[in-house]
């Protein structure tokens, strides 16, 4: 594909929206594993949610 | 009968509802970023002014979008929270700020390698980047002021006060084309300015883009949901222990 003498600008707007974006996708499915993980703990060491119900995360 | 807002007020309700659209949304935005895509490099023309470069607006132009939309969903959720109380206000509009000003922060850096070739800088003082840049700084100042202040309920007053006072930026930064002489193109009319080979292509970007963020958005707010109980159990366990110290005590 020729994308002709302003090349290296199409591919560096391209690159950063795809690095910024994934970079964002990747940040939140980390969060939310470690928000996960930690209130499972909480609840392992007997701490309920009063409103708690079974599978509801 | 309740309203949809009244009924999603339940932050277990919430739960059970993201989890259900979320893989949906997210498959609706994957599909439509690989045709809008296809579209942008294989399908659509250079233009015979710009050439290769108009193909940076296939993503320019949604960021731009994003980073305005963005902000008025945070002015609404602050309206939300102000007005209604509604539990889930804050929560939308603490998840939208860091994605708010990533989506703004690619429009001001897609914008410059856009303007490069076509105007011969990457930036001007002009009055629609300017007001752009302010806008980013807007989202950097609601982010800094949530995490300056630790207790958790002024923090979520003082910044929904911050976004609704900031809102008057959005009709400056939509009419400030028109206000100003701007090296910034005016505002685009779909239905006349782009031609139909190019309006296609950017309308599925768009689109993609806003399901994107959506998707992003849902995940951010079950995230912050989760965070606020892992707080609240954290706490109760601590209150927990203090209670059965003083029994001791006794």
């Amino acid at each position: 594909m020729d994308l002709g003498p302003h090349a290296a600008f199409i591919w560096i707007s391209y690159a950063a929206v795809t690095v910024t974006v994934t970079g964002l996708i990747l940040w939140l499915i980390a969060d939310g594993r470690k928000q996960a993980a930690d209130l499972e703990a909480l609840e392992r060491q007997g701490v309920k949610r009063r409103s708690s119900s079974p599978g509801v995360r | 009968m309740q309203t949809l807002t009244q009924r999603l007020a339940n932050p277990t309700r919430f739960m059970e509802l993201s989890a259900r659209l979320l893989p949906w949304i997210s498959a609706g935005a994957v599909v439509l970023l690989a045709y809008g895509l296809y579209l942008a490099f294989f399908a659509s023309p250079a233009d015979y002014q710009q050439g290769e470069t108009v193909r940076i607006m296939y993503i320019h132009v949604p960021c731009a979008w994003l980073s305005m939309m963005v902000y008025a969903l945070i002015a609404l959720s602050s309206f939300g929270l102000l007005v209604f109380r509604h539990p889930l206000a804050d929560v939308s509009a603490k998840a939208a700020a860091p994605l708010g000003a990533a989506f703004t922060f690619l429009a001001l850096l897609t914008g410059s390698l856009w303007g490069k070739p076509m105007w011969g800088t990457y930036w001007v003082w002009d009055a629609r980047l300017t007001s752009v840049l302010i806008l980013f700084f807007l989202y950097l100042g609601l982010i800094a002021l949530r995490s300056a202040l630790e207790d958790e309920s002024a923090a979520s007053k003082l910044t929904a006060i911050l976004a609704l006072v900031g809102v008057t930026i959005l009709p400056i930064i939509k009419f400030s084309v028109d206000w100003w002489n701007t090296l910034h193109q005016p505002s685009t009319d779909f239905t006349s300015t782009v031609d139909p080979s190019m309006r296609l292509p950017l309308l599925v970007m768009a689109i993609a883009f806003t399901l994107l963020f959506f998707a992003m958005h849902l995940k951010a707010m079950r995230n912050e949901i989760l965070r606020r109980r892992v707080k609240a159990l954290r706490t109760q366990a601590v209150a927990g222990r203090d209670r059965l110290a003083a029994h001791g005590a006794e």
